[in-house]
């Protein structure tokens, strides 16, 4: 039988050029002048230091902004990395063939994992004084003036089985255990992917199916659980039900806008002769769909809190939409996230055509880190936060180093698995 | 309304060769009217040329009108024919009004399709159809091309190129409704 796929080079490999790689450190460059511009300006007093009575009672320093600035891009970068290796277990799961060509650029954001593990770890036992309030041992002291019942009462999720308002050994066990099955699923399909490079065959991909499944169970549990701990846990009396698959939604929607981003940069750039309009269509689908998805639950988890008016749910709205610092990022977040996307995408044509999607990706890629500073800076900073030079350098740097390490990853495999079984029947995709 | 028609059939028994014949016959510039086949034919619409469907501007059209007409009704009703105070809300809570309106551009959209799709498809109940064969509902594709049409062409001229292009029956059909 005749493969038409046989006529493109399924060798290909992505080379990283030196002037590739000399622009995104320019990226970089201009990121790390931002961070330093920003730290003098919030060091000089640029906060408003004065009226620093945070909740704990402590005074406002200049580098607890720079702490939740880490923790911000620690949570959303480690979150687009997932969802690279996220989606492509969907794709093994879902028997999924029109995606074959482009599966090991999802694979490639997971190699940024190893990294963001050390730095959410590290930054945890650096800053977590500074972020989280339940860290404070005096809330679960039934004798201080600062006792908190509901946080005592939430206290065994962080601490056990050490005493209250010690040493958090189970949010820690809980993050290295979540990291660990991360970087050891991806470091799987990463074998799974070279032993059917070279050996060819289906029963590499009946394997990495399994695998995919085992993940997909894993990453279920893991991922609305994180968003506890990593995001919801700083407004640590406030809860909400939904909140696992709302940061999941924000997560899921930046990193197939990365996904996205790419195929469309490695098409100009001249691989992947195979993926062509109607490839880029379904991408251009998921993106379309899932920002609605987040919107969806963005506005399931307001339109509760606000009907229901329970004062223990609604001061997280309290808190960003009366706020000087917040209020107008709220509408910031919906229209980028939701209403350009959903208005630009809509039509068909602009689903195939690559100038709306590298817009619409590039506007929900920043779009929902500012999602994640909504999440986090009100809790954190309170009205001492707010969007300058050190969020922008920050969030550059950290993107930066994520291309750097992805593409980097990217460069070292095969960009095609040639021996995919479902190649040639993604080579006649057509919608 | 509907004058005398007079149609040549080709009969066909495979959907490959249909799909090459769609080609043919259109390449030797016969006009086909349309093609009847017993089961959805991957690619037909667009071997016959035919446009992209015009659907979707209708449901948006129609999701449009629904998501309007939700917002009015719930502004009218809350604000001004019985204003009621809901959870100490204002009358006219916007957030609470979303969910209705978005029912309702669904509602709307699906039955603007569903009737703009049976009108222009002329499904409506008391249509008399055409049929052209009764096998098209069994096991044979049935290639119906007009003569008033094509009345450029000889009819035997298209019996010919049907029968070349892999017909195995060539038939007259004729309506005089």
């Amino acid at each position: 039988m005749a493969h038409e796929v046989q006529n493109f080079n399924l060798d290909q490999k992505f080379d990283f050029t030196a002037g590739i790689k000399k622009s995104i450190m320019t990226v970089l460059l201009i990121g790390a002048a931002l961070l330093v511009v920003g730290i003098v300006l919030a060091m000089m007093g640029g906060g408003h230091a004065e009226e620093g009575a945070e909740a704990g009672g402590h005074a406002f320093h200049w580098y607890q902004r720079l702490f939740a600035n880490i923790w911000i891009n620690n949570v959303y970068f480690t979150g687009i990395a997932i969802v690279g290796v996220f989606f492509f277990a969907i794709q093994y799961a879902a028997q999924a063939g029109w995606s074959a060509p482009i599966t090991r650029v999802m694979l490639a954001f997971g190699n940024w994992l190893p990294i963001a593990a050390i730095l959410m770890i590290a930054s945890f036992f650096v800053m977590g004084h500074d972020l989280f309030h339940w860290w404070h041992a005096e809330l679960f002291d039934k004798a201080s003036s600062e006792y908190d019942a509901i946080i005592d009462g939430k206290g065994a999720f962080f601490y056990w089985p050490m005493e209250k308002g010690t040493f958090p050994v189970f949010y820690i066990a809980r993050m290295i255990i979540f990291f660990g099955f991360w970087v050891f699923f991806f470091t799987k399909f990463k074998k799974i992917a070279a032993a059917e490079d070279q050996l060819g065959g289906t029963s590499h991909w009946f394997k990495m199916r399994s695998w995919s499944a085992y993940f997909l169970v894993f990453f279920a549990v893991s991922s609305s659980i994180s968003a506890w701990d990593w995001v919801m846990s700083i407004d640590t009396h406030w809860f909400s039900t939904l909140f696992g698959w709302y940061v999941f939604s924000s997560w899921f929607v930046a990193g197939l806008s990365a996904i996205t981003l790419t195929v469309i940069f490695l098409k100009g750039k001249g691989y992947l002769e195979m993926v062509n309009e109607n490839h880029v269509h379904d991408l251009g689908k998921f993106v379309f769909g899932f920002s609605i998805f987040w919107t969806y639950l963005w506005f399931s988890q307001f339109l509760l809190i606000y009907y229901a008016n329970i004062p223990e749910e609604s001061v997280y709205f309290i808190e960003r939409l009366k706020s000087d610092v917040y209020g107008g990022f709220i509408f910031v977040n919906i229209g980028m996230n939701f209403v350009l996307p959903f208005l630009v995408l809509m039509t068909r044509d602009a689903k195939r055509h690559g100038i709306f999607l590298k817009l619409v990706c590039t506007l929900l890629i920043v779009g929902h880190w500012v999602d994640f500073f909504l999440m986090v800076q009100p809790g954190t900073l309170g009205h001492n936060g707010g969007i300058g030079f050190m969020e922008i350098g920050t969030f550059l740097v950290y993107g930066s180093a994520v291309a750097l390490v992805v593409l980097g990853g990217l460069a070292k495999g095969n960009l095609i698995p040639k021996n995919h079984p479902m190649l040639e029947e993604s080579y006649h995709h057509h919608i | 309304m509907e004058r005398d028609t007079h149609f040549v059939l080709g009969v066909y028994e495979d959907e490959d060769v249909l799909m090459n014949a769609v080609k043919q016959v259109r390449t030797s510039g016969v006009k086909i009217h349309e093609v009847y086949s017993p089961y959805p034919v991957h690619g037909l619409e667009h071997a016959l040329g035919y446009k992209r469907s015009r659907l979707p501007i209708a449901a948006f059209l129609f999701g449009m009108l629904g998501t309007s007409l939700a917002l009015t009704m719930q502004f009218y009703m809350m604000k001004f024919d019985w204003p009621m105070i809901i959870g100490g809300k204002d009358f006219a809570a916007f957030p609470d009004f979303i969910p209705v309106s978005f029912e309702m551009t669904v509602l709307l959209a699906a039955f603007g399709m569903v009737g703009v799709f049976m009108v222009s498809s002329n499904l409506k109940p008391w249509a008399q159809p055409r049929i052209f064969d009764l096998r098209i509902t069994d096991d044979k594709h049935v290639m119906a091309i007009d003569l008033a049409v094509n009345s450029g062409m000889g009819e035997e001229k298209i019996k010919e190129i049907l029968a070349s292009s892999g017909a195995t029956e060539v038939n007259n059909k004729s309506f005089d409704e």
